[in-house]
This record gives C-alpha cells, sequence and structure tokens, in this order.
C-alpha cells in the first residue's frame, strides 16, 4: 500500500462528498416532511411538528389493500423469477452451446428497453386474447424483468463456485438431483437470496408496467403516483412515503451483507 | 465388482439407479443436451412468448392505421402511421425527447466521475462501503419516493425558494425561471425541474459502471505516465479518461434509454409539452391510437439500437 494513493486532492473530495449530498438530502427531506402540521401545501420551512399523521394513515384501508397487493404481487414474482432466473443462470454458465449469447441478451432486454414499451406491449397483447387485467396479468409483467436481476446475480456466483466441487460429488455416488440440493443449492443459495430480495423490489417498486396492465386495481406505487397527480390527503402521502423508504432499505442492506464478500473478491480480480 | 458390472448392464460399471429421480438423474448425465433443453425451456418459454410474442405484436400493429371517422384500426399494411410522427407537433415531441435525454446523460457523467473517481481510487475499506451503499441505497429506493422528494423541493413553497431567499438570492432563482424554453411559473412547472430530476434519479446507474471502469485501469499506468512527466492533467486526459470511457457510455445507455422512454417524471414534474412516453401513454390510453401509439414506441427501440451498436464499437459492453 502505497501512502501517496491515499491523499486526494481537495477539489474532488468535495465534488464526490457533494455528489453523495445530491443523492441523499431529498431522501432525508421526506423524513422531516412526514412530521409537518402543514396540510394544504408543500411549505418549508414546516411551521409546525407533529405525530398525528401516522395514526391517520395507519387507519386508511386503501393503503392498506394497495400494500396488500404490492405484497402479493412481489411475492409470486419473485418465486418465479427464482425458478427462471437460476435455470436460466445454470444453463448458460455451466454449458456451451449454439445461441448462449442470445440468451444473455433476451433476459437482459425487459429491463434495457425502457418499460413503457413492456407495458404498452404486454398491454395490446392482453387486449389482443380479451385477457381481463387480474393480479395475474400484474404478476406476469413483472416477473418478466424480476428474471434478470436474479439471473446476474446467479451467474456471477456460478462463476465463482468450482465445477470440480460438481464433479467430485457425482464421483462420490450422489445422483443429480442429491448435488443440486446438497452442493448446488448450498453454494449458490446466498446469491438467490440476494436475487430474490432486490426481484422483490424492483417489483415493489415498479409503476411504470404495472399502469399498463394492472387495470382498476391498485398497487402501493400505483396509489402512490394517483396522489402524486392529484394530492388528496398529502400528509397522509408524505407518513407513506417515509415506510416506504424505510422498508425498501432493509432488503438492499441484507442484499449487500449477502453478497458482499463475495463482491470484494470479484473486485479484486478484475 | 462383478455383480455390478453384472448389474449395470452394458455401458456403465455402476447398476442403474431406481426410482422416478433416479433415472431421471442418469438421463441427464447420459443426455447433457436433455438436461440443458429441461432448464432452458421455461425460462425461453416465459420471455420468448410473453415478451419477445408481445412486443412482435406491437411492432405489428404499427404498420397498421387508425380510421378517423370510426376511431377503429384499420388492418391493412400502411406506412400512415409512421408518416405520422413526422408531423411537426410528433417529430417536436421526438426531438425534445432526445435532447432532454442527451444533455441527461452529459450532466449525469459530469456529476458522476468525481464520485466514481474517488471510490474506485481513494476510497478503502469502511469508505469503499459506505460510498457503495451512498450509491445503491439511492438507486433501489422506491422511484416515486424519489419524484416526490424533489416535488416537495421545487415547489414554489418549498425549500429551494427558501434557500435563494435566505441567501438574498431570490433574484437569480426568478431570473432563471423567466428564461424562455427552461422557464416556468416555478421550478416544479418547468423544463428545467424536470431536467433536474432526470439526472438525479438517473445519477447512479451512470456512477456504478464508471466505477467499474476506473476499477480497472492499473494503478501503475497511471504512475508511469507521471514517471515519463505528464502533468496530473495531461495523465488524466491521455490515460484514464480514454481507459474509462466504455464505462462512462455504458452508463450512459441507461441514462439514455430510461430518459428516452419516462412518462412519469415528466407528468409530475415539468411543462405541459410532451415527452415521447407521454405521448405513446396518452395515445393508446386517452385518444385509443394504438396504431400510433406503437409507432411511437418503436423510434426510442430504433434510437437504443443505434446507440448501443455504437456503444458495442466502443467496447462498452465489457464494462457492464
Amino acid at each position: 500500500m502505497r501512502s501517496d494513493q491515499k491523499t486526494s486532492p481537495l477539489p474532488l473530495k468535495i465534488a464526490a462528498a457533494g455528489g453523495l449530498l445530491f443523492l441523499h438530502l431529498p431522501i432525508l427531506l421526506i423524513f422531516v416532511y412526514a412530521f409537518t402540521t402543514e396540510e394544504k401545501s408543500y411549505q418549508w420551512p414546516p411551521p409546525g411538528l407533529t405525530l398525528q399523521w401516522f395514526p391517520i394513515a395507519w387507519n386508511r384501508p386503501d393503503v392498506w389493500s394497495a400494500l396488500g397487493l404490492s405484497v402479493q404481487v412481489a411475492v409470486i414474482a419473485t418465486a418465479i423469477a427464482l425458478v427462471l432466473g437460476t435455470l436460466c443462470a445454470a444453463a448458460v454458465s455451466q454449458t456451451k452451446f449454439f445461441g448462449r449469447e442470445a440468451i444473455s441478451l433476451l433476459v437482459i432486454l425487459p429491463i434495457a428497453l425502457p418499460g413503457i414499451i413492456t407495458g404498452i406491449a404486454l398491454r395490446s397483447a392482453f387486449s389482443l386474447f380479451d385477457i381481463p387485467f387480474s393480479v395475474w396479468t400484474i404478476v406476469l409483467g413483472h416477473a418478466t424483468f424480476c428474471v434478470v436481476v436474479v439471473y446476474n446475480n446467479a451467474v456471477a456466483r456460478f462463476r465463482r463456485t468450482s465445477g470440480s466441487l460438481i464433479e467430485a460429488s457425482m464421483d462420490l455416488g450422489a445422483d443429480g438431483f442429491q448435488t443440486f440440493r446438497h452442493v448446488i443449492l448450498p453454494n449458490i443459495g446466498t446469491a438467490l437470496l440476494a436475487g430474490g430480495m432486490l426481484a422483490f423490489a424492483l417489483s415493489f417498486d415498479e409503476v411504470i408496467v404495472t399502469t399498463f396492465t394492472g387495470g382498476q386495481q391498485s398497487t402501493l406505487p400505483i396509489w402512490m403516483l394517483e396522489e402524486l397527480i392529484r394530492p388528496r390527503q398529502r400528509p397522509v402521502t408524505n407518513v407513506v412515503a417515509m415506510a416506504v423508504v424505510l422498508v425498501t432499505f432493509l432488503p438492499i442492506l441484507a442484499a449487500y451483507y449477502l453478497t458482499r464478500d463475495g463482491d470484494q473478491i470479484a473486485g479484486a480480480g478484475k | 465388482m462383478t455383480a455390478i458390472t453384472l448389474s449395470g448392464g452394458k455401458t456403465s460399471i455402476l447398476p442403474r439407479r431406481g426410482g422416478f429421480f433416479g433415472l431421471m438423474s442418469d438421463a441427464f448425465w447420459r443426455h447433457p443436451k436433455l438436461l440443458l433443453f429441461v432448464m432452458l425451456t421455461p425460462p425461453l418459454l416465459w420471455l420468448g412468448i410473453i415478451y419477445i410474442g408481445s412486443l412482435i405484436a406491437l411492432l405489428l400493429q404499427s404498420f397498421f392505421s387508425i380510421d378517423d371517422f370510426s376511431g377503429l384500426v384499420n388492418y391493412e399494411f400502411t406506412l400512415a402511421t409512421y408518416a405520422q410522427l413526422l408531423s411537426p407537433t410528433n417529430f417536436d415531441i421526438i426531438i425534445r425527447t432526445v435532447v432532454m435525454a442527451a444533455l441527461v446523460t452529459v450532466a449525469a457523467a459530469l456529476i458522476a466521475f468525481p464520485i466514481a473517481y474517488y471510490a474506485a481510487r481513494y476510497a478503502q475499506g469502511r469508505w469503499k462501503a459506505l460510498f457503495y451503499l451512498g450509491v445503491m441505497l439511492p438507486l433501489w429506493s422506491s422511484y416515486l419516493v424519489k419524484i416526490y422528494a424533489w416535488k416537495l423541493i421545487l415547489a414554489k413553497e418549498g425549500i429551494l425558494t427558501w434557500i435563494f431567499e435566505k441567501l438574498s438570492l431570490s433574484w437569480l432563482l426568478d431570473g432563471i425561471l423567466t428564461l424562455p424554453v427552461i422557464g416556468g411559473n416555478s421550478l416544479s412547472v418547468s423544463y428545467l425541474g424536470t431536467f433536474i430530476v432526470f439526472v438525479y434519479i438517473w445519477l447512479p446507474y451512470m456512477i456504478l459502471p464508471t466505477q467499474a471502469a476506473l476499477e480497472r485501469v492499473p494503478g501503475n499506468l497511471i504512475e508511469a505516465s507521471a514517471d515519463l512527466g505528464a502533468t496530473p492533467r495531461q495523465t488524466f486526459r491521455t490515460v484514464l479518461l480514454p481507459l474509462a470511457l466504455p464505462g462512462i457510455v455504458a452508463g450512459s445507455i441507461f441514462t439514455f434509454s430510461l430518459t428516452l422512454g419516462d412518462y412519469i417524471i415528466p407528468q409530475i414534474i415539468g411543462s405541459s409539452r410532451l415527452f415521447i412516453g407521454q405521448a405513446v401513454y396518452a395515445q393508446q390510453g386517452t385518444a385509443g391510437n394504438v396504431p400510433l401509439a406503437a409507432a411511437f414506441s418503436v423510434v426510442p427501440i430504433v434510437i437504443m439500437a443505434l446507440y448501443l451498436w455504437i456503444a458495442k464499437k466502443q467496447g462498452a459492453f465489457d464494462a457492464l
């Protein structure tokens, strides 16, 4: 470790710190607004601080039903994405076959193309085949773009998992399913958990595709979007926004700690 | 030993496994292609039929047209819908969106570079983790909550106006708002506001690939450049920047593509003039003109295809 590597020029420090502040201050502001006594406008500084909006938001049935639908969709979409993403990652990383690159592209496409295209394509397909909007049409859209997060995490882990472990397991007489259960799964488990959590967060937060595939039902982001376009009760929105920030931070932190060690190795290897 | 050989059949030295799973396992081992087929079929069916199928159905609709009198879709091949894209109003929407996407990309690259550079070159241990989480948390925070935060910030009675007032710089803010094109009644209904929010929301997507590219620049190249007498500025321009460029291009794919397709940000923060995403939404929703909406959504696909093709030539995919 060279000592002169650690000193950085002051302007760089300021620019980097400024950039990080720019990323974080707006989110912190949400926390202040959740306590404001002001109801009609976004006045700053808040004229007073109060806790009264928390019980009011807590007792809103529309918030709870939106939250319930969001969780339901995210759980199903994550489960589908876990199966499809792992299968795809295993096939791409463990074997060589014609069209392997094309499959990587196919998996990444739903997230590389703007969400509105995925949304409108699915919607026009639904109307073409007279499929009524339901929870399942939302799940269909969400699972499609959640596959890529699971796939990315699983592929990275498969690359680091030594193939000789699998061969050793086979040599010792385990069949394919036993090898999967006792050797492969423990190795890729944390990567799948991290991928699953990120997929859950992605689905839980999705709004663009959902506006096209959701029909009359509202997930939490759709509820939030309606409040943004036509504000009805701003303080409730403030509280819900703060709750959403807190709840989404947890899976992100957990996913980070699950993949941390491996990522440092991967970074050092580059 | 002999018993095993006998019961194992002609080709194997071990006995065949019993039961369904045993048979499956043996079959997969003997025919790896079968295993590959079983593994690939579900994801390919899902993505191929649901996703690619829908995309193709959408693209086909763009070659139909809508009957002006009945409002029904006329299922005959025509390029008339694409010609409509070139009408002044629609063409304005496309130009406006592309210019916004380009400006957002440039601004995001400028703000992202110092963060990525510091995180890649100087941050170590705890600081490195802090920088990583500092980028990941905003990236994964709720998209709508972030937009909402900016609605609070940019509102006429919001914190930004208050800061300008406290610094006795209200004249500056008013001056910016009276500017043609980018100005407006308040920042939350101006192009400038839309631009700031776009940059904010997509910034993490630019930082991560830039940082990845910078981390791969070997430290001894920088030292060699300094040893050979280059000033820090020269080293930056002739060594560091060319090596970091693929990462920046990779990041720009995200910022450019995401800005092209977004319709929520300009709807909530911005003037009433439309962007491509809003046009698609309005055409398929209230106007009921699915062919035109489909043709509009082909525009970002074509622009992104061109962009990706250029990026591939620059070697940007190695940095993803």
